[in-house]
């Protein structure tokens, strides 16, 4: 399997504040790495420096063999490999769902709206909201509307996909739909790179777990279940013990 | 009060009505041009255009309306350029509107959130393109009600229109009160036509904004 995405040595700075030290990743092609950690360790920044949101100061990003850089104009370009959900959701609250999910195909890749709409309600009906198309965001629920919002990033037929505690805003009762949806994009074979703070969603979803804490990977694991079960560094040791997952 | 001196003027007082509209909402639809261009190039951080903008806003929030229209109407022809009185009003209005316009715009484009922005370009989409399609007409929603505070704002400042020898509604008063001395009647008359021309947008602009506070967008 090729490599999708490599990070070497990235570091990302808030004017003096070092929020990621020396991150070094790389992505295989279908592969879901899973990131969890303390809040404010630096999740969120980091799949916001994959896709240009942030610029970095030092290291490389390279994405498809193309190297990420932020404020350049290509970037357009390589956001479209590049799915992101966010856990605000961050629909587009003047457009219906349909509207929403058909917007960047039509107006980035210049796909024809029949077209679009045609993929747009297929995927819909996979997510059983293809009866909701003409709603507006505030019509439906927390779990609708993240799952309206996967379907947008889907639709751009993205190489890879960042999601970021895509379930930490949601009702409870609707963390399930969610963490559903994301269990088949992984069994079809995505690529994804998850933040969350679901553990046993972790433990299940995750061919590779990685522990981020102050800006650090201090623990990187290929078996998650006995990461789980048996941390081997001290630092995760003490974060698990915050979660009393089954 | 005479009914008859009232049904004598009325006419008098239509035509005016209509002069005062049609420049005042020419005046009103340069304001939105150049409040949408300036807010625009605001947003974009566009160098030079920028401080221009600003200068711009400054100069006109800060003189008053007569003294721009005696600047355009008195002052330009002295360098050679001459229009005509209506074109003048519909100028300075548009100038006069166009720095409030900018103003209420970009607080409406500032209230949108970034993420709203960055949740765009993760699409792939370019800068423009988020502004256009994703982050202007959520901006505009929220200025509905502002927008519509300064377009009674400018609709009342036509009435600085008569110093340029327009026709005006107030040109009309005072001249039809200089000339027969009815005074009740005729500013009996300008308080209705007045009312005329201006509750229908006060009162559009207070259903906006009830419908703004329940519902809109909102989650
Ligand atoms: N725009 C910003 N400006 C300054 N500091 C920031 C900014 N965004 C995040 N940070 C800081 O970076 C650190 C990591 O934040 P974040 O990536 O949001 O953490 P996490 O997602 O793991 O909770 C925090 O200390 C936070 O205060
Ligand atoms: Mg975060």
């Amino acid at each position: 399997m090729s490599e999708l995405l490599k990070v070497t040595h990235l570091q990302k700075k808030f004017g003096d504040n070092v929020v990621l030290k020396d991150i070094n990743l790389s992505v295989k092609k279908g592969e879901v790495v899973v990131i969890i950690g303390p809040s404010g360790c630096g999740k969120s920044t980091f799949l916001r420096c994959l896709n240009g949101l942030e610029e970095i100061q030092d290291g490389v990003i390279v994405v498809d063999g193309l190297p990420v850089e932020a404020g350049k104009r290509e970037i357009t370009k390589l956001r479209q490999k590049i799915g992101m959900v966010f856990q605000s959701y961050e629909l587009f609250p003047h457009k219906t769902v349909l509207e929403n999910i058909i917007l960047a195909p039509m107006k980035v890749q210049k796909r024809s709206k029949d077209e679009a709409i045609k993929e747009a309600l297929e995927l819909l009906d996979k997510v059983g909201l293809v009866d909701k198309k003409d709603y507006y965001p505030r019509q439906l629920s927390g779990g609708q509307k993240q799952r309206v919002a996967i379907v947008r990033a889907l639709l751009m037929h993205p190489d890879i996909l960042l999601f970021d505690e895509v379930t930490a805003a949601l009702d409870p009762e609707m963390v399930h739909e969610v963490l559903e949806t994301m269990l088949s994009l992984a069994k079809s074979g995505s690529t994804m790179l998850i933040v969350t703070h679901e553990m046993s969603f972790a433990r299940a979803i995750a061919d590779r777990i990685i522990f981020l804490d102050k800006g650090e990977i201090v623990e990187e694991s290929s078996d998650a279940k006995s990461f789980f079960i048996k941390p081997t560094t001290e630092r995760a040791k003490k974060f698990l013990k915050t979660f009393d997952y089954e | 009060m005479d009914i008859n001196i009232l049904r004598e003027y009325i006419p008098l007082y239509k035509d005016a009505l209509f002069l005062t509209m049609k420049i005042g909402w020419q005046g009103i639809l340069l304001s939105l041009i150049l409040g949408l261009a300036g807010a625009a190039i605001l947003h974009f951080r566009i160098p030079v255009l920028k401080a221009i903008t600003g200068i711009y806003i400054e100069i006109f929030r800060n003189t008053p309306l007569l003294v721009q229209l005696f600047f355009i109407y008195f002052a330009l022809p002295k360098v050679g350029i001459k229009i005509t009185a209506e074109t003048c009003g519909v100028l300075g209005l548009g100038l006069l509107g166009g720095a409030y316009m900018i103003e209420t715009i970009r607080s409406g484009l500032e209230s949108i959130p970034v993420i709203q922005t960055e949740s765009a370009l993760s699409l792939g989409m370019t800068k423009e393109q988020t502004f256009i399609h994703v982050i202007l007409p959520q901006a505009i929603s929220m200025s509905v009600p502002g927008l519509l505070a300064n377009i009674i704002f400018l609709l009342k400042e036509t009435s600085v229109f008569s110093t340029i020898s327009l026709m005006d509604l107030m040109f009309t008063a005072k001249d039809l009160i200089g000339m027969y001395a009815k005074t009740i009647e005729c500013l009996f008359l300008l308080v209705v036509f007045y009312l005329i021309m201006l509750l229908p947008v006060s009162i559009l602009g207070s259903i906006v904004e009830r419908r703004m506070r329940y519902g809109q967008f909102g989650d």
